[in-house]
């Protein structure tokens, strides 16, 4: 929104003031300036001057030869506008002079000198209009300047729109100043209005509210015998600086009012509105607006109507039908407030947002529409005189917004600041921005204004955004807290966050990405996994996007096939969140995993295989200080490999499972590759407490080492040998572990598997003879297990 | 006899000057000193020698031949051993030290590295870390902060609704309310967490991201404290001294509510093109708890205050590490991803 500086100094003085410093201010008190134009400085030379002669260009049919009165003399002008008339009094840049930024001199122009230039309302940047010559008006006197004739000096700033959404007072030039008054503490002049007393008398205007639930107010008037139908340039000027065009005097002045005060109204030409109905339709059906456009109107759109003809969108746009046109003498105005919700919804529904709309939504002050229809009819009769206005100021109301006090003592503000703000400023700045205060010993009794209490200040904290605002928050003197530090200690669950990522790119080198919630569909299709049932985003902006995941690793699958050109061999992860359906009461499972792909197209699938179980092995040991256990799983999900699966538990707690990509998703993301995946539920790991660290005191005897190699068929794990050797509890052994198996084609269905077993005592040192017995126990005992020893 | 002594010397020097490797000193080792060698035969030879006078200084003079041989046999063998030791490493490999090699490093999310550290400056303040859901409801989402059902950042195009009416959180303020049940207050307490709006994405806008929320309630928490706590922490997240301001910004979970805004950091407030010739850039919402967010968590705010600040973890991670397109971030692109081998 664009505020005219000219406009905020009609209410209050600012004399002596920097103005560009007070907006800043206004920046730090109150919403955010995005821009400030400084408006006319570049344009200065132009004078009002008088066509005194026109002579065709000999050589061209557009340009004319002019001779210029300038009241000091005539000089030449070449001139291409059409609407060049001999006595027509004109804004003429003279030698020397400029504007908007263009410097004017003494030129040829077509062969012929030119000594200026007549402007048009674009060229001295006052409105848009560049159809022809401005026309100034007889009662200017020849040779005074442009700039003193009008209001073209100004600055013009813009508020952020956005910053204003909770105020509805700041949606119009009046409560902006008032914002002012509080800065500075100057006065702030009241709203000039008509007397609606010498109207009281006369006839009300037919309004009805049928619709009491989506409107709080009908304010109108009827006037007519309105002959003037262009509006004043100041006027004009002060529209188009603040981002509106001009069309007419009648909807020149309900953009002025808006602008004024922040309260839309609408002129409808009584010619063709006699009456007023606010009401719902039940059945959905066409209607032209003013912008030409033809748009559905549904039964949750409140409309005007009149005699039962719809003739605007409330608080929206009013119709083409009724619209003012140039033999219109006559008008109804409406100045209104509708409910504000319902006029976003139904703007939203329309597509249509409207400066109007705008200002509904944010919830304006129902009070407003009295005072804007006494400001229409004071400009209007201002302006035009002869204006007769035909009805009283009719004002019907269905609802309007409880009374706002508050009650509160200075220790409420001290503990809320922090610093000494003095009774005597809170009082001030409660004041200046409209609050009726009654303070008595510390003590304040705060009766909210109109404008404020439709949804911005409700409670006692909101007067402390007052109180500390207009200090300025650049005042404040700042403070540590008086809060006492506890210490405070990690969770299980963020140790292991940190402890894990670090592990996995320390140690095995991989990169954690961050990836979405969602399903890819058009992704998984490309590496032949199925989307499973899960839960869904109803609104989701695409298609392919609507599923959430129950696994990290499909999607991290994804990623891996987008990573093949980055290297022959990486491994990434994520710590992040997957939905496992929904519990009985309908309330998402929201898990967060770990997932780990290994994309491997240089060593072997083994090889890749067991980095992940390394790594795993890995997190068991940094963040337990135990051994996962792994156990051969069924599949879950069809992108698992049937076999090269296993479950990760610990205790009786399941983890998770790591294993190889099933061949037929494997194909998609990588012939020659390994693929391989691990997910770990980290709630779950988090649930599991750390084992105590139990030194181990190293032996100071020597131990003895002893490898086996024992017969077994293919199909049979470590793990079960593994079980066989703890089962012999083996008095002195100290240790055991996998070296490695080994198979060919003479050995059929059968396997070689090699363990080195340690044995050492903490008392003294083992004899050769001891360790054979143990040793020759444990052969007997695999033997007996039906695994002999290979010869 | 001392003709003998001297013509040894000379030998031992011939032998000395030649002997390039420890078996030829091994060998002359043998030759003088061994049970045969040449100072042993003439020890032997001394007996032969009346003269006590002569006996007496050719032994002396013997011995002190034995003892040169023995220190310069021993000199000489630790020269050789340096000599080959040069010898070797002359002729040993030489390393190129200039040529690349791949670290192997991985690499950890610009996120995850801008968490860690906000996490650790947090806690060292007394800061209470917690995770929370990426789906809530509409309760924690929007009443419990203040949101009425009529609010514009309600309607349906801001928010992920699911099929079964929950929604994915769009700000990590959802939190707040689970968080204060959990604590009461006192309470400090930071709340980082991924965040998800339903828009279009472009280089500046995503619709899966990070924030970091986090809020301090106690008896009289003031206004002055929350501008002194701002700056000092930003202070550290920015490694300088950062000067903060507070402008009013509206958002129904604070009363009052601000938008805070930091002094530029590429031109330290003189103004550029990045403040737009401001000198400030605007950081972060934040605020004094709403009455209603207190009560809503089982707080009572007649008796405490609060403030509470919402801090765009991938904002700052974009910030910190000049990241323009905020849709590397979720890409996955290891290429881009990668080079965060830094802490």
């Amino acid at each position: 929104m664009f505020i005219s500086m000219n406009w905020i100094q009609d209410y209050v003085d600012l004399s002596g003031f920097d103005i560009e410093g007070l907006i800043k201010r206004f920046t730090l008190a109150t919403a955010e300036v995005e821009d400030i134009i400084v408006k006319g400085s570049d344009t200065n030379g132009v004078i009002v001057a008088q066509i005194a002669s026109i002579e065709d260009h000999p050589n061209s049919k557009k340009l004319h030869l002019l001779k210029i009165d300038t009241g000091n003399g005539l000089v030449d002008c070449v001139c291409g506008a059409p609407n060049v008339r001999v006595g027509m009094k004109v804004a003429f840049a003279t030698d020397g002079g400029s504007v908007c930024g263009n410097k004017i001199v003494t030129a040829t122009v077509g062969g012929y000198t030119s000594q200026g230039m007549c402007c048009s309302e674009a060229e001295l940047g006052i409105s848009a209009d560049k159809a022809g010559l401005m026309e100034i008006t007889d009662d200017i006197p020849l040779g005074t300047d442009f700039k003193k004739a009008y209001a073209v000096d100004d600055i013009i700033f813009e508020v952020d729109n956005k910053s204003l959404t909770n105020r509805p007072d700041l949606w119009g030039h009046y409560g902006i100043a008032r914002e002012f008054a509080a800065l500075t503490g100057r006065e702030l002049k009241p709203v000039p209005q008509y007397d609606a007393a010498k109207i009281a008398n006369l006839p009300a205007v037919d309004v009805e509210i049928i619709d009491k639930e989506l409107a709080y107010c009908y304010t109108s008037v009827i006037a007519e015998n309105i002959t003037r139908k262009v509006s004043p340039v100041n006027m004009r000027i002060r529209l188009f600086y603040c981002g509106l065009r001009a069309i007419n005097l009648l909807a020149d002045l309900t953009n002025y009012v808006m602008l004024d005060l922040g309260q839309p109204t609408h002129a409808f030409d009584y010619a063709k509105v006699k009456k007023i109905e606010v009401k719902r339709f039940e059945t959905p059906f066409e209607f032209e607006t003013l912008d030409g456009v033809t748009r559905k109107i549904d039964e949750n759109t409140l409309m005007i109507c009149s005699n039962g003809e719809p003739v605007a969108v409330a608080g929206i746009m009013g119709g083409l039908a009724s619209e003012i046109e140039d033999d219109t003498t006559s008008v109804l105005l409406e100045s209104a407030n509708f409910d504000g919700v319902s006029v976003r919804k139904s703007s939203t529904r329309l597509g249509l947002r409207t400066d109007a709309s705008m200002r509904y939504e944010k919830m304006l002050d129902p009070e407003l529409t009295i005072v804007a229809a006494g400001r229409y009819l004071d400009l209007l009769t201002t302006i035009d005189p002869g204006t007769k206005i035909i009805s009283r100021v009719t004002d019907v109301r269905v609802k309007g917004f409880p009374e706002v006090k508050l009650e509160f003592n200075k220790a409420f503000v001290d503990r809320y600041t922090g610093i000494e703000i003095s009774d005597e400023r809170i009082v001030d700045t409660l004041v200046a921005l409209g609050f009726k205060v009654e303070y008595e010993a510390g003590n304040f009794k705060v009766e909210v204004p109109s404008w404020r209490r439709t949804k911005d200040v409700t409670i006692k904290a909101d007067i402390i955004e007052e109180i500390t605002r207009v200090y300025g928050y650049d005042n404040f003197e700042i403070t540590t807290t008086a809060s006492p530090l506890r210490t405070v200690r990690s969770t299980t669950s963020r140790k292991d966050t940190i402890a894990i990522k670090n592990l996995l790119a320390d140690k095995y080198g991989w990169h954690e990405v961050h990836s979405y919630i969602w399903c890819d569909a058009r992704k998984f299709a490309d590496i032949g996994v199925e989307i499973e049932n899960n839960v869904k985003l109803v609104n989701s902006l695409s298609t392919d996007l609507t599923v959430l995941r129950n696994s990290m690793v499909p999607t991290l699958l994804t990623m891996a096939v987008e990573n093949k050109q980055y290297d022959e061999k990486f491994g990434i992860f994520e710590i992040a969140r997957v939905v496992d359906g929904v519990d009985a009461n309908n309330v998402c499972v929201e898990r967060k995993k770990l997932g780990i792909v290994l994309f491997d197209r240089v060593s072997g699938e083994e090889d890749a295989f067991f980095t992940v179980k390394n790594a795993l092995d890995s997190i068991a040991d940094i963040t337990k200080n135990v051994a996962f256990k792994y156990e051969r799983t069924e599949p879950a999900h069809a992108w698992q490999h049937p076999i090269n699966l296993a479950e990760i538990s610990l205790g009786d707690k399941k983890l998770g499972y790591f294993g190889v990509v099933h061949p037929s998703v494997k194909k998609n993301i990588d012939k020659k590759a390994a693929v391989i995946f691990a997910e770990i539920d980290m709630d779950i790991l988090a649930s599991i407490g750390k084992k105590d660290m139990e030194f181990d005191e190293p032996s100071k005897f020597p131990s003895i080492r002893y490898d086996l190699s024992l017969l077994a068929d293919k199909k049979v794990l470590f793990g079960e040998f593994a079980k066989i050797i703890e089962s012999e509890n083996c008095e002195n052994l100290a240790d055991y572990t996998f070296i490695g198996s080994y198979t060919d084609d003479t050995m059929g269905d059968s396997k070689s598997v090699t363990i080195r077993f340690n044995f050492s005592s903490r008392e003294r040192t083992l004899s050769g003879e001891e360790v054979q017995k143990a040793v020759d126990a444990l052969i007997a005992r695999f033997a007996a297990e039906g695994y002999s020893l290979k010869a | 006899m001392l003709t003998k002594i001297e013509a040894l010397r000379a030998q031992l020097n011939e032998l000395l000057e030649k002997a390039e490797s420890s078996a030829e000193l091994d060998k002359a080792k043998v030759e003088f000193l061994g049970k045969k060698g040449a100072i042993t035969e003439l020890m032997t030879s001394l007996k032969e020698l009346k003269d006590p006078m002569e006996k007496k200084n050719a032994g002396q003079q013997i011995n002190l031949l034995k003892k040169e041989v023995e220190e310069r046999l021993a000199a000489r063998a630790d020269e050789l051993v340096k000599l080959e030791e040069q010898r070797q490493i002359e002729a040993g490999p030489r390393y190129d030290f200039t040529v690349p090699a791949k670290s192997g490093q991985g690499s950890l999310h610009p996120i995850t590295i801008v968490q860690n550290e906000l996490e650790e400056i947090f806690a060292s303040m007394g800061f209470t870390i917690e995770d929370y859901d990426e789906i809530v409801d509409e309760y924690h989402n929007f009443e419990a902060l203040n949101i009425p059902g009529h609010h514009p950042a309600r309607d349906m195009q801001d928010t992920y609704y699911l099929s079964n009416g929950q929604l994915l959180k769009t700000h990590t303020s959802a939190a707040q309310n689970a968080i204060m049940r959990k604590y009461g207050a006192p309470l400090r307490a930071i709340f980082p967490g991924r965040c998800f709006r339903n828009e279009a994405t472009d280089a500046c806008h995503e619709n899966t991201f990070f924030q970091m929320e986090g809020i301090m309630i106690d008896e009289d928490i003031s206004i002055s404290n929350l501008i002194y706590f701002m700056k000092t922490m930003l202070s550290e997240v920015f490694e300088r001294d950062i000067n903060v301001r507070l402008r009013p910004g509206f958002f129904p979970f604070v009363e009052p509510g601000f938008e805070l805004d930091i002094s530029c950091l590429i031109c330290g407030g003189e103004g550029c093109p990045t403040c737009k010739n401001s000198g400030w850039l605007e950081l972060c919402p934040c605020g004094m708890i709403h009455p209603n967010v207190l009560t809503a968590g089982g707080i009572d705010p007649e008796k405490y205050t609060g403030f509470a600040f919402g801090l765009g973890l991938t904002r700052l991670a974009m910030m910190k590490n000049g990241i323009k397109d905020i849709r590397v971030l979720n890409s996955g692109n290891l290429k881009a991803l990668s080079q965060f081998t830094s802490r």
